[in-house]
């Protein structure tokens, strides 16, 4: 099909405008509330020169979410603070995965935060994102393929950052590895949450926006299987939604509570100037 | 200070009418600076795409750095403000573009000294295939440095050591097309 160069264009064909928003929807919220998730580490992290990388990696992946927001809004969704801040949860279309709480505790209460969960799901998201990235640079929506092709520049110090800690938890041995390989299970048990495309997934393919989803995750596979190799470790080959399809609209406690949080300041006065 | 070389984003500025007026617009894109590394203008750092007068209204088109940098909304109000100050009789309209790519090789050479001179070295050229990188201490000129942090205080800063004059010091991150 023919690329969709501007927002009036794609704004003419109701059919279109409808999956590409959906998609756009499931990129924005999943790196929202992921930036949000790894934001939560903030001088909690292992080490200093971590805590100094995970916020840029997080200002960086707040940043994508900007940009994702951004064409939902030239496309009329609405403002794009009101979309990042203002659905309900269940308007959200983000994974599952990424909402889920860091470990047991607060931030400001007895945060005991896991960092091999940590570790497992921005490694495997990030290793996802720029998959989809990829083929997003070839999306027939213009404006999405321009922003795919800036963003994942950007990706390829995250994914080296992740598969360092990944290659290096796991061979550490000892509790490190015994609580990788947990948060590895704990983690593909919702992986299918990320990489499906939801409800609309075979107008988002029809329309090109994408690949077919099968597609990208064969594609993953291929890339986190030499990885798991490399630490003597059989990557597994189920995964599931254990919790629900976030692209459905399904989520936890856990989101409410985290969007509670972000929006508590920008609720006491939506029309102010940050 | 105008570098000898031609930027890239500037030819646009031809259409403008008054020589003067060319002038004055340039040296205030000039004077636009990081607002984290003074010593660089966002003409010398590659942000620039265009510059151009249609009717009454001088049209920028920036390219950010990175996508998260919070400077991106000071930069866009400090432009409008020069170029106002510089042409007070016309509209300034400042936008940042997505669909070209900021990468390092934008910085011009004039650029590349200015930020030695704020103690921050010049991203390397391009990345070797062995992915080390080679950066040379920008305080005492030794290649002999080691990365400490890929990520560093800013998005688009890494965190690196001198062995040499044992001197912490930053380095723009590389950002190509190709990787």
């Amino acid at each position: 099909m023919t690329k969709i160069i501007s927002p009036d264009e794609a704004n003419q064909n109701s059919s279109f405008k409808s999956a590409l928003t959906e998609l756009l929807y499931q990129l924005a919220d999943d790196d929202f509330i992921l930036a949000y998730r790894g934001s939560e580490w903030l001088g909690l992290a292992p080490h200093i020169e971590e805590d100094v990388a995970f916020s840029s990696i997080n200002q960086d992946t707040m940043g994508h979410a900007v940009i994702l927001y951004q064409l939902l809004e030239e496309l009329g969704e609405g403002d794009m603070d009101v979309l990042a801040h203002s659905r309900a949860p269940k308007e959200r279309r983000n994974a599952v995965l990424l909402e889920k709480v860091n470990g047991t505790g607060t931030y400001l209460q007895n945060p005991n935060y896991d960092w091999a969960f940590t570790v497992i799901r921005h490694y495997f998201y990030t290793a996802v994102k720029k998959i989809k990235m990829d083929s997003l640079k070839n999306s027939t929506y213009q404006p999405l393929a321009d922003a795919a092709a800036r963003v994942s520049i950007e990706l390829f110090y995250h994914m080296m950052h992740w598969r360092t800690w990944f290659q290096q938890l796991m061979l550490a041995g000892g509790e490190a590895r015994t609580r990788m390989e947990s948060a590895i299970s704990q983690v593909m048990d919702e992986m299918e949450g990320v990489l499906t495309l939801g409800p609309k997934g075979q107008e988002i393919i029809k329309f090109a926006l994408i690949e077919h989803d099968q597609t990208l995750k064969a594609r993953w596979q291929a890339v986190m299987i030499p990885v798991f190799t490399s630490v003597n470790f059989v990557m597994p080959e189920s995964m599931g939604m254990k919790s629900g399809n976030g692209r459905n609209g399904e989520h936890t406690a856990d989101l409410e509570s985290a969007l509670a949080i972000m929006n508590e300041v920008y609720i006491l006065d939506p029309a102010a100037n940050w | 200070m105008i570098s000898e070389k031609p930027i890239k984003g500037m030819m646009t500025l031809n259409n403008i009418g008054s020589e003067q007026e060319k002038e004055l617009i340039l040296k205030a894109l000039y004077e636009v600076k990081d607002p984290e590394i003074s010593s660089i203008s966002i003409v010398d750092l590659g942000m620039m795409e265009s510059t151009e007068v249609v009717g009454n209204t001088v049209k920028v088109q920036l390219v950010p750095t990175f996508l998260g940098c919070p400077a991106l909304d000071i930069i866009r109000q400090n432009t409008e403000n020069a170029i106002k100050a510089a042409v007070p009789s016309y509209e300034v309209q400042v936008e940042f573009i997505h669909h070209i790519p900021w990468t390092s090789d934008r910085i011009s050479e004039e650029g590349r000294e200015r930020l030695k001179e704020f103690g921050i070295a010049p991203p390397p050229r391009k990345l070797p295939e062995t992915g080390i990188w080679e950066v040379d201490c920008p305080y005492c000129g030794s290649p002999y440095t080691t990365l400490e942090n890929l990520f560093g205080p800013a998005a688009c800063r890494s965190i690196l050591y001198c062995k040499s004059c044992r001197n912490p010091f930053e380095a723009m991150k590389p950002l190509f097309t190709n990787i």
